[in-house]
């Protein structure tokens, strides 16, 4: 063939759409004032132990709510329904992440504004999840002391792209022989100044100042969108 | 793995954008991918390679490019590469790098089209 071919430069970004999506949803949270975390891990580290007490705890002062995204079964969603939160399931089938479009959909008919604070749960999955922006404000990944400290080398994406560590499991931590100075290292080589917090969902130990660090932030951020103040029932206590 | 639905996220695009430009044919679709976007090249490749067959980019390589990982270095206070992945250090002072400004890329820069 003498078909002269040309090089034409175009520029997209391949997740555009995830993005265009995620975007609006972080508009639609700001305005409704619905501070949005989501939780990243790897399947077993403990997402929903630590959901099901952190929505426990803050529902007596917050209106909390909750989205857990699964490949299969909504058992994850029975669970933390228990906490009095509304919650809903997202059954991705086949899918190993949550993309901003499934979050969209699953917000249908939800009243945002009844809302202070909306968890995201994600897939059980380190790889996957770190391209797609939920447009959430906190993206936070979890550790089980159980699994080796160096999972933050092993999956630097997706520690990069969180702005909280929460260890958890740290009840079991002398018997996984958890080295927690490396773990530390790992994780600040993979994403330097990350703050951390180190807990245990089944003792409570460390919960306060993990809920105490959340509920300065949501403070922070309704104070910079001019919204509503931070009242000293939403302080930790 | 979520490479199939990047695959068939380029797929889409590069068609879009083929139509766009008039082209009767796709010959190469040229992407940048950075070693932070959560994506591996082999498997991409291997998933584009599937997903393309029968679709009107069925003709079409994906030709990738692999952007350096780089970040702002707060100490040398300028653009400077980073030691790798696993450690998000300046490769000239090795102070931690917070700021990434590449390696996250996974976009399509250009279309070589008939």
């Amino acid at each position: 063939m003498n078909e002269v071919t040309r090089l034409v430069e175009v520029r997209e970004r391949v997740l555009k759409h995830n993005d265009v999506v995620a975007r609006a949803l972080r508009s639609r949270f700001a305005a409704a004032q619905v501070y949005t975390v989501s939780l990243v891990s790897s399947p077993g580290a403990g997402k929903t132990a630590f959901l099901e007490e952190v929505l426990r705890q803050l529902k007596p002062r917050h209106n909390v709510a909750a989205l857990v995204g699964d490949l299969a079964t909504d058992n994850d969603a029975a669970r933390l329904a228990r906490s009095g939160a509304p919650v809903r399931q997202i059954t991705t089938g086949a899918v190993c992440h949550l993309e901003a479009e499934m979050v969209a959909r699953a917000l249908e008919g939800w009243d945002l504004a009844s809302l202070d604070l909306l968890f995201i749960e994600n897939v059980g999955n380190l790889v996957c999840p770190a391209s797609f922006d939920l447009g959430e404000n906190l993206r936070l990944v979890l550790l089980a002391v159980t699994e080796g400290e160096d999972k933050p080398l092993k999956y630097p994406s997706i520690f990069n792209t969180a702005d909280v560590a929460v260890i958890t499991k740290c009840d079991l931590a002398a018997a996984a022989e958890f080295d927690r100075a490396r773990a530390l290292a790992n994780i600040h080589a993979v994403r330097p100044g990350m703050p951390v917090f180190e807990l245990s969902a089944r003792t409570g130990h460390g919960i306060d100042a993990w809920l105490s660090f959340l509920e300065s932030r949501v403070a922070t951020s309704a104070a910079i969108a001019g919204g509503r103040p931070s009242t000293p029932e939403c302080q930790a206590g | 793995m979520h490479e199939l639905s990047i695959a068939l996220g380029i797929l889409k695009i590069a068609a879009e954008q083929a139509e766009h430009l008039g082209a009767k044919r796709v010959v190469s679709v040229h992407l940048r991918l950075g070693p932070l976007s959560g994506v591996v090249k082999d498997a991409l490749v291997f998933s584009y390679d599937l997903a393309r067959a029968g679709t009107p980019l069925g003709d079409a390589r994906l030709v990738v490019e692999e952007s350096p990982l780089e970040g702002f270095c707060q100490v040398c206070q300028g653009p400077r590469p980073v030691v790798s992945c696993h450690e998000l250090a300046c490769a000239s002072c090795g102070a931690p790098v917070g700021e990434i400004t590449s390696g996250r890329e996974l976009e399509i820069v250009a279309l070589e089209i008939v």
